[in-house]
């Protein structure tokens, strides 16, 4: 049956398309635009002024440096943790493999409470880093520790059908080739593995950016130090810096709009390249 | 497990210390966490913890985080599948951007999310004058925190269900159509029951950040104790009072909360499994698209094209 046969066959499309566009524009589009809308009340001088003053490029410095970091930490750890998820046998392992989705289940405003009282000087884990002059809580090295808490998932949920995926023909036609497990593994798994690691990497990435609630409670909220950028933006509403808080969140919202484009770009590669890789 | 020659596999000492490792770093990061919401809750003993949950504004708060999950889940259950059915179902232009904009709301920072419901219905906001000569509260009231938690989990269902819906294809659906089912009994009988799992799935996700956000509905609650306090908001102001108890007690509902998703989370997936296996098990092989993964993270909206 032809494509444009079963457009007449299966009702609801106007209801559904008039609905989703309906809803769409209500909750997300609209608000999103009044908030661009409302920005336009400032001239370019003073919308600049805003987005380079000192405290906020130290904040989006922070916000950037920070989430990078994290995002990087899970780029390794997430390789490591999807690898033995998917390869080695070990006791315990369906629990482990649920309890990685943690961070998506559990509300940031306990995940950053939980971290600040672990990391503080009197803490299960900051008692033992103080005395080697690591601190965490209450400085930028917090705002990395509760960014990679929150971006934990994705890099090994974006890698584990991936790896559950490459063909052990694959694997078998390297090693009769001669290569050792080590060549093997840099010169054919990792490349098979990249698209889903960029893809992991950049969803990680885009959620770190944003965060606020794990973050609040551990970074001790320094300006210039350790304020990020989604605060800065909550104080200049407390203070009843309506424009302020708008420039400085309409930033944000040009940068989140970058990153869903790549990641939706990388997303495309990653399944055209699956879709290759099933077909071979 | 099948053994692998040994140029197929690392060798012993490799794959010990490398879950080892792996096991390491997710003790640090997830299991210890874990374990100390619930050690702090305690820390002063069973008749404190429970005490503290007896409190009058953690009771208000968890009935307000209740009715704000209530009435946000249905608006996006009927918007998941509304959306779901045109764009797995039907081909039209300008589907890619479609999906791009409804995945919009997860790139966007939750404070961000709410900062736009201020700046409309607040005080200084478009329509705050209009809305204050009519005494109309959105703002620091209940429709401003359930319209900033349907930004927030907007995406969700609609994301669970795209994959699936695409893999199932139309036939079903058409063949119900053609024997003279009318569109809501083919809804009703047809696709609602096709989908009833990939649909609990995407609920079972959507509530858990409904009930947990904290960014978002931080910005428009106004913090009114027993009144625009949500638990996450509760416990963000035991914190700030140094109620260490207090603040663990409510955090160790939340945790409890996410720790019964992980749990429905892990049993829908694999019921959603096995009726992938089935149906692959009844249809020939070429023509079962991949199976919609029941994974979120990187839910990638599987090519559904069918051959």
């Amino acid at each position: 049956m032809s494509v444009a046969a079963a457009r007449h066959v299966l009702p609801g499309f106007r209801l559904g398309m008039g609905y989703t566009i309906l809803y769409l524009s209500l909750i997300v589009l609209l608000p999103l635009a009044a908030m661009v809308f409302k920005s336009t009340e400032l001239t370019a001088a003073q919308f600049w002024a805003i987005a380079s003053g000192e405290r906020a490029l130290a904040s989006l410095r922070i916000t950037f440096g920070a989430s990078l970091l994290a995002a990087m930490i899970n780029a390794v750890f997430g390789v490591l943790t999807a690898w033995v998820l998917v390869r080695y046998p070990f006791p315990g392992k369906r629990f482990v493999d649920a309890l990685v989705d943690l961070p998506f289940a559990l509300p940031t405003a306990v995940a950053g409470i939980t971290l600040a009282t672990l990391y503080a000087g009197n803490g299960w884990i900051g008692r033992y880093l103080e005395p080697l002059g690591v601190k965490v809580a209450f400085t930028p090295l917090g705002i990395v520790v509760a960014l990679t808490f929150i971006g934990l998932p994705f890099v090994v949920r974006t890698l584990q059908p991936v790896i559950e995926d490459i063909e052990p023909e694959l694997e078998e036609a390297a090693a009769t080739l001669g290569a050792t497990r080590w060549q093997t593994f840099a010169r054919v798994l990792f490349p098979a593995m990249l698209p889903a690691l960029l893809t992991g990497f950049t969803l990680a990435l885009s959620r770190a950016i944003g965060e606020y609630g794990s973050v609040i409670f551990i970074a001790g909220n320094m300006p210039l130090i350790s304020e990020i950028t989604p605060l800065l933006i909550v104080s200049k509403l407390e203070q009843y810096d309506v424009a302020g808080a708008t420039a400085l969140a309409v930033v944000m919202l040009v940068i989140s709009f970058v990153l869903l484009l790549a990641v939706n770009g990388l997303q495309w590669r990653l399944a055209n390249s699956r879709r290759a890789g099933a077909r071979a | 497990m099948k053994p692998r020659h040994s140029a197929l596999a690392e060798p012993p000492i490799v794959r010990i210390a490398l879950t080892t490792l792996a096991l390491l770093f997710l003790a640090f990061f997830l299991g210890l966490p874990l374990l100390s919401v619930f050690a702090e809750a305690f820390a002063a003993g069973v008749p404190a913890y429970l005490r503290a949950l007896a409190d009058p504004e953690a009771r208000s708060a968890v009935i307000l985080t209740v009715i704000v999950a209530l009435g946000v889940l249905p608006l996006n259950i009927v918007f998941g599948v509304a959306a779901a059915w045109v764009i797995a179902k039907f081909e039209f232009r300008g589907k890619a951007a479609l999906i791009t904009l409804i995945d919009l709301p997860f790139a966007v920072s939750p404070v961000v999310a709410g900062l736009v419901f201020v700046l409309i219905f607040g005080a200084q906001g478009l329509f705050g004058p209009w809305l204050m000569a009519h005494d109309i509260k959105i703002i620091f009231a209940l429709p401003g925190i359930v319209l900033a938690t349907l930004f927030v989990t907007f995406p969700f269902i609609a994301r669970e269900l795209i994959p699936l819906m695409q893999a199932q294809g139309r036939e079903e659906e058409e063949a119900a159509i053609s024997l003279g089912a009318s569109g809501w009994q083919m809804l009703w009988r047809v696709t609602l029951p096709n989908i009833k799992w990939g649909l609990l799935y995407g609920v079972i996700l959507a509530n858990a950040r409904a009930m947990g956000e904290f960014g978002a509905v931080s910005v428009v609650s106004g913090h009114i104790r027993g009144e625009t306090n949500t638990l996450p908001l509760h416990v963000e102001i035991l914190y700030n009072e140094y109620n260490q108890v207090g603040a663990f007690a409510a955090a160790s509902v939340l945790a409890m909360l996410a720790l019964v998703t992980l749990l429905a989370k892990t049993a829908v997936e694999w019921r959603m499994r096995r009726e992938t296996a089935m149906l692959s098990a009844e249809l020939s092989p070429e023509r079962v698209p991949a199976p919609a993964s029941g994974r979120t993270a990187g839910a990638t909206h599987p090519s559904a094209e069918r051959p």
